[in-house]
């Protein structure tokens, strides 16, 4: 009788426990395994687990760490999956192995300019460049460094200061002669002219164009191509009116414009929107003659 | 310090927008911004920009599709002020030179969208987004607005008054990525956040790394309570590896949805007899992971978006941008075959509480674009309403905060327009752990504005010191993987009460392991360590009020879809759940929807497409 209350009693009170019990059991598991979740150990066991491998050699540099503040080269080893990207390697050995690595990045799908480096001697978009697409990947080492002709801030962050300016100098931004009156009123335009323009309105502001110009290498005052490209981008947009385009060729066409560019399309070559860069600066080119000749 | 008459922070398109309007008005206004402006995620924007510009339409029947669209969670005024005002914010881009796709006539091309009964959404090319981030940042060179760049704002400067709507926000905290300067700011008109989104609280989203919901975070722990967190729309649409965005443009131009069977299951299953690929985002995602659940999916996890018939000429006039998505990311060539896609999160509906005139409950700090609450969405945002709103809203705030008077606010906020408390059953106590844990302190000791900022930059320098010179402990990394994981595995298209409370358990211990974070790098020199590992703290709020919102919600309505509660309650959950940080102890409450617009008022009807 006794024994069988005292079961009775204990059912009960377990019954009544168990809720906050199997909570309390619950969260230790779960802190357990939280606890265990360790990313270095992670990376191990993908390695062991992935087809591929990849090694990627990462240029480090910082002015304040001892260590850094030479110069030198990381090499990370990554497990590769289809579709990875040079971004997608970085993150990987930031997050995995030193989440001291540097590098700007953000929208992962090419739009937001941020992560233009030197990868294996060319100037890309991390994001953009598929591992698989560069050459003897699984075979070599994946060289990865920051934008040339940059002053390097930290590892793969190079300071973008000197490229803005540039484009500043351009006066980039909209100033249509006069505007339409009236409600809801729009300007027209051409679907011709939209289209003249449109490839130079698609520049993201990487600078990969401005690094890979020998040009602005030698002449630190050189507008570049993408500063350049954005003038042509007014320049030829209808909506503006003549007088506009005239201010706006009178400042490409200064000593540091247009006539220094000697068409050697190395950014053309590398920008990773398409934009014919040096088409638009010879096109420039024209147009300001034209002009001169205007008022000969 | 440094002093403006108005601070925005963020340099995305709601932020661009309110610095212009605040400059219009004569202020001396200042963008401080965690990434460069033109980096912004506005810039990933691809689809348009509703607005009912032609004599054919009209904004009130812009506002019913919004309304409905939300599924009548949102607020007539914001609703009502939003689509009048939006066709005159697509004029003035295009008076700012936005080079939009364009008419035969010269006109800006208008094109139809999900939910809209007029084609109304203005674009350019696939990638609206960039054009009109470039073409407002260009107007802020122009004017010459000053920019603080890579300067990540990390606390508000709020005085400390027991109720948050006697607080008054002077400025707030920021730090210098390249120098590790941590700066004072002091804002004397006003601070206005415009920080975008919280996609990164999901492991498989379209939005930045950048988009860690620093706004609705901080504004949360100051004081400001958040607003329909729960409702979070995923995009049917994203390329399954990485979450790329494949604009609905595709859909609006003709594009078709077939599941692994080959059927067009839209149409064929009947999830929207009428619109079809067009119904809004999320019947079309929820039919999209159901398909994939009923096993006729292709891989088991996503299906096919056909745009092949559309033809090379049309598809490369208007949607050139989706061929080099799919191809770069995901190696598909959409002239020759169909794309694979998936529902991915994509926009936070919820967020900051503000009214129609940005302002918050705490004096001096407004909100708008994503990581504001009108509440304009509701249950569910239309596609090409988001680009107006951040014009409209970014530009109201802008004036307000500049000085313009723009008449009385019909929505009410703070804890003054409460209607219910409510009381939910958690697993575990969400908010803070311990002491010293909040951003206000509520004593009421701290008004002089120059104490206040001072203060919170002390407090600031210390946080920052203490967790570069921990030597050893938990990678944010982890923290963070945990706590993306757990949302998407359990407070993703599909929700229930069990899941909801596992993921309120995983946050709740991934918010004990961030007491042992620590940054590894020791440089003050662009340190993204550290920028990351106090975002994930973010990220870890905003997390847990969405779930604990999802979990208080037993409802079915627009993007919030229960399990154990399937349909719509009209009679009760006509109401928005809000969530207070309450010092550390989160509080939830109701607050009414406002369904009463200037001349009528919308009836909530059964929303069909």
């Amino acid at each position: 009788m006794s024994t069988e209350l005292k079961e009775k009693e204990t059912e009960a009170e377990t019954e009544t426990e168990s809720a906050s019990s199997r909570q309390s059991r619950r969260m230790e598991q779960k802190r357990q395994r939280a606890s265990r979740r360790d990313l270095k150990e992670e990376a191990r066991e993908e390695i062991d687990d992935a087809d591929d491998t990849i090694e990627i050699k990462v240029f480090r540099f910082d002015p304040e760490v001892a260590g850094k503040e030479e110069p030198r080269f990381d090499t990370f080893h990554v497990p590769f999956f289809k579709g990875m990207t040079v971004l997608d390697a970085l993150i990987y050995a930031r997050d995995h192995y030193d989440t001291s690595l540097t590098f700007r990045h953000s929208c992962r799908q090419a739009i937001c300019g941020s992560d233009a480096l030197f990868v294996n001697g060319t100037q890309r978009l991390g994001c953009k460049t598929q591992i698989a697409d560069l050459e003897d990947h699984l075979g070599s080492t994946i060289r990865i460094e920051p934008l040339p002709h940059q002053e390097v801030v930290k590892d793969l962050v190079v300071d973008m200061e000197h490229f803005y300016d540039q484009m500043e100098a351009v006066e980039p931004f909209f100033d249509a002669d006069e505007l339409p009156e009236g409600e809801l009123e729009e300007q027209r335009q051409d679907r011709e002219n939209r289209e003249k323009i449109k490839m130079s309105t698609r520049c993201i502001w990487c600078g990969a164009c401005m690094s890979s110009c020998n040009i602005a290498a030698g002449d630190n005052e050189y507008l570049g191509p993408a500063a350049i490209n954005k003038a042509y981008r007014f320049a030829m947009d209808e909506r503006e009116g003549e007088d506009r385009k005239q201010q706006r060729l009178n400042i490409i066409e200064q000593e540091h414009g247009v006539w220094r560019c000697q068409t050697q399309f190395s950014c053309t070559e590398v920008c990773p929107k398409d934009i014919p860069l040096t088409e638009h600066i010879q096109e420039l080119k024209r147009e300001a003659v034209k002009n001169n000749l205007k008022f000969w | 310090m440094y002093e403006h008459d108005v601070l925005v922070i963020g340099g995305g398109g709601a932020g661009l927008r309110a610095a212009i309007a605040a400059h219009e008005e004569g202020a001396d206004v200042a963008i401080v911004t965690k990434l460069h402006p033109v980096r912004s995620h506005t810039g990933a924007a691809e689809g348009g920009i509703n607005a009912a510009l032609r004599d054919a339409d009209s904004w009130e029947d812009h506002a019913y599709d919004t309304m409905k669209g939300s599924d009548f969670l949102g607020d007539a005024p914001a609703i009502e002020t939003f689509a009048k005002n939006a066709p005159d914010e697509v004029i003035n881009l295009e008076h700012w030179g936005m080079p939009f796709s364009r008419e035969d006539d010269g006109r800006v091309s208008q094109r139809p969208f999900g939910g809209l009964s007029f084609p109304r959404t203005t674009y350019a090319g696939a990638e609206t987004g960039h054009h009109m981030l470039h073409t407002m940042y260009e107007q802020v060179v122009k004017r010459g607005i000053e920019v603080y760049d890579e300067w990540y704002v990390s606390r508000l400067a709020v005085t400390d008054h027991d109720d948050p709507e006697d607080r008054v926000c002077h400025g707030c905290v920021a730090y210098d990525i390249q120098s590790g300067e941590i700066g004072g700011f002091r804002a004397t008109g006003g601070v206005i956040l415009a920080t975008g989104g919280l996609g990164q609280a999901f492991d498989h989203t379209t939005n930045a790394v950048a988009n860690t919901g620093d706004g609705p975070a901080m504004a949360y722990r100051a004081g400001v309570p958040v607003e329909d967190m729960e409702m979070i729309q995923f995009h049917p649409t994203t390329l399954p590896s990485t979450g790329v965005l494949i604009s609905e443009g595709v859909r609006g131009e003709g594009g078709i949805l077939y599941n692994g069977d080959g059927e067009r299951f839209m149409f064929e299953e009947g999830y929207a007899n009428n619109e079809g690929e067009l119904a809004s985002r999320d019947v079309v995602s929820r039919a999209e992971l159901t398909e994939v659940n009923e096993g006729k999916g292709i891989e088991d996890e996503y299906v096919h978006l056909d745009m092949r018939h559309l033809g090379e000429d049309r598809i490369l006039d208007r949607l050139e941008n989706i061929l080099h998505l799919a191809e770069d990311f995901e190696g598909v060539d959409g002239l020759e075959e169909p794309m694979p896609v998936k529902p991915g999160q994509h926009y936070a509906m919820g967020g900051i509480e503000v009214d129609e005139n940005g302002e918050t409950c705490i004096n001096g700090l407004y909100a708008a674009g994503e990581c504001a609450c009108v509440s304009m969405h509701g249950a569910n945002r239309l596609g090409g309403n988001a680009l107006p709103e951040l014009l409209v809203f970014g530009a109201r705030a802008g004036y307000h905060a500049g000085g313009r008077d723009l008449g009385e606010a019909r929505i009410g906020t703070g804890p003054s327009a409460m209607s219910e408390e409510e009381e939910v059953d958690t697993p575990v106590s969400p908010g803070a752990i311990g002491v010293g844990d909040e951003d206000v302190a509520a004593d009421g000791a701290l008004v002089d504005p120059s104490e206040v900022i001072g203060h919170h930059v002390t407090v600031e320098e210390q946080r920052v010191t203490d967790l570069l010179e921990k030597d050893d402990g938990v990678n944010h990394a982890e923290v963070r993987a945990d706590v993306q994981e757990t949302m998407t595995q359990n407070v993703n298209v599909f929700r229930s009460e069990d899941n909801l409370k596992e993921a309120l358990e995983d946050i709740r211990v991934a918010r004990e392991r961030y007491q042992d974070v620590y940054v590894r790098d020791p440089s003050r020199t662009f340190n993204t360590d550290l920028i990351h590992t106090i975002e994930t703290r973010n990220l870890i709020d905003v997390a847990e009020a969405i779930t604990l919102g999802a979990l208080a919600r037993e409802e079915f309505r627009g993007a919030h879809w229960r399990q154990e509660h399937q349909e719509r309650k009209d009679d009760e959950w006509i109401k928005h759940t809000m969530l207070s940080w309450n010092d550390g102890s989160p509080k939830l409450y109701y607050k009414p929807v406002v369904l009463e617009g200037e001349d009528k008022t919308y009836e909530p009807k059964e929303r069909s497409y």
